[in-house]
């Protein structure tokens, strides 16, 4: 059987169940000050929420695969467009753009205008340090891991630091080799 | 760019134009989130009464937002003052927007004047999860719980909201019930109101 056409963000967005956004930001939002209150540091509270984010994106990369008929990206930058145009139009109902490339292709720039998690949102000057969107980033290093992608991902700009836009910097660290599991057929 | 430092300019939030709330995200986010949510939580108690309470502190700040919110966009600026008034807006209102459906039930319990229930055949924060046997009548509908409290609280209506599974005939799932207990300053300010 020919392998099925990938469908495009909007097709997967518009066949799956939705919820409204609102509750999605303001559900996030009284997770992040739960944390904030238990934690007390912003350090931690960054990691934890990259945790969090960490274990969505394990899980999240099956449903991801099973719903937008997207199998095996050539190269790097295949995964970057499928990431930005599928992925985050799949799950948040945004797109994102891919910039700034380095010369290897090894790294480049998801850049977000609009991010559903950040409505109502201002940081306080005491939470300077917070990155409030930590969860996104962990999410990104999670689902890559799944495919065989070790990935770095980081904080570039932030609307809620007085930046323009938010932009969030994935790097290649390496690419695990297949394992096949050859221990079953021992 | 030399010398082009990090502008900070602070948009104040509450000069932003207020959305409409049309805009949503997949089920499966908000599955994922509130499923972290849980088991951050989880790692935090050594009690099902304290992880429900937990929750429903989560869910508290969300219905205190929700309803400045609501009270802003689709009720011109006013404010329920009577208990049926509330009541309603909570069930319908509050309800149509978080879950995009007003709630299945809204009854007043018959054992006792302060009692009301809000009920739902198919809660959204219970349609993924399903309670291990060890934790026995834990319910994820806290959640849900603490945001009919933030709302209740913030509109000046304090109440007890707890969630509670109830067993249906013929049904495979139970539905959940919201039981809403209000404090008596309620009543009597109700009664005192005519």
């Amino acid at each position: 059987m020919a392998p099925l056409a990938p469908k495009t963000g909007d097709a997967v967005f518009a066949s799956i169940d939705h919820v409204n956004a609102e509750l999605f930001t303001l559900t996030y939002g009284a997770m992040v000050r739960q944390l904030l209150t238990d934690l007390e540091e912003v350090e931690e509270v960054n990691k934890q929420l990259d945790q969090m984010g960490y274990n969505i994106g394990v899980r999240l990369i099956d449903e991801f695969l099973a719903k937008s008929n997207v199998s095996r990206c050539v190269d790097f930058k295949e995964t970057a467009d499928v990431i930005a145009k599928v992925g985050f139009k799949m799950f948040l109902g945004v797109t994102a753009s891919v910039t700034n490339w380095d010369a290897e292709g090894t790294s480049f720039s998801l850049v977000l205008e609009d991010n559903p998690l950040v409505d109502f949102v201002e940081l306080p000057d005491t939470f300077q340090g917070l990155h409030y969107c930590n969860i996104l980033s962990g999410v990104i290093r999670g689902a890559l891991e799944m495919v065989s992608m070790k990935t770095e991902v980081t904080w570039v700009r932030d609307m809620l630091h007085g930046d323009d836009a938010y932009e969030l910097r994935v790097k290649l660290l390496k690419q695990i080799p297949e394992e096949y599991p050859y221990k079953d057929d021992e | 760019m030399i010398g082009v430092g990090k502008i900070k300019h602070y948009t104040n939030l509450l000069e932003k134009p207020l959305s409409r709330g049309r805009q949503e995200v997949s089920l499966s986010a908000f599955a994922f989130l509130f499923s972290e949510l849980v088991q951050y939580n989880q790692t935090q108690v050594d009690n099902i009464a304290e992880l429900e309470r937990r929750l429903e502190d989560a869910g508290y700040a969300v219905g205190a937002r929700v309803l400045e919110l609501l009270c802003h966009r689709e009720k011109g600026n006013r404010r329920e003052t009577r208990l049926l008034g509330i009541l309603s807006f909570v069930h319908s209102t509050v309800w149509k927007v978080l879950f995009g459906k007003v709630a299945d039930s809204l009854e007043k319990g018959t054992e006792h004047e302060d009692e009301y229930m809000i009920s739902e055949k198919e809660l959204l924060v219970n349609r993924f999860i399903s309670i291990p046997k060890d934790m026995g009548a834990f319910n994820c509908g806290a959640f849900v719980a603490g945001i009919v409290k933030g709302v209740l609280d913030s509109a000046g209506f304090p109440a007890v909201v707890t969630a509670h599974f109830v067993p249906m005939e013929g049904q495979q799932r139970p539905r959940t019930t919201i039981l809403i207990k209000f404090a008596e300053e309620v009543l009597r300010r109700e009664a005192r109101l005519g």
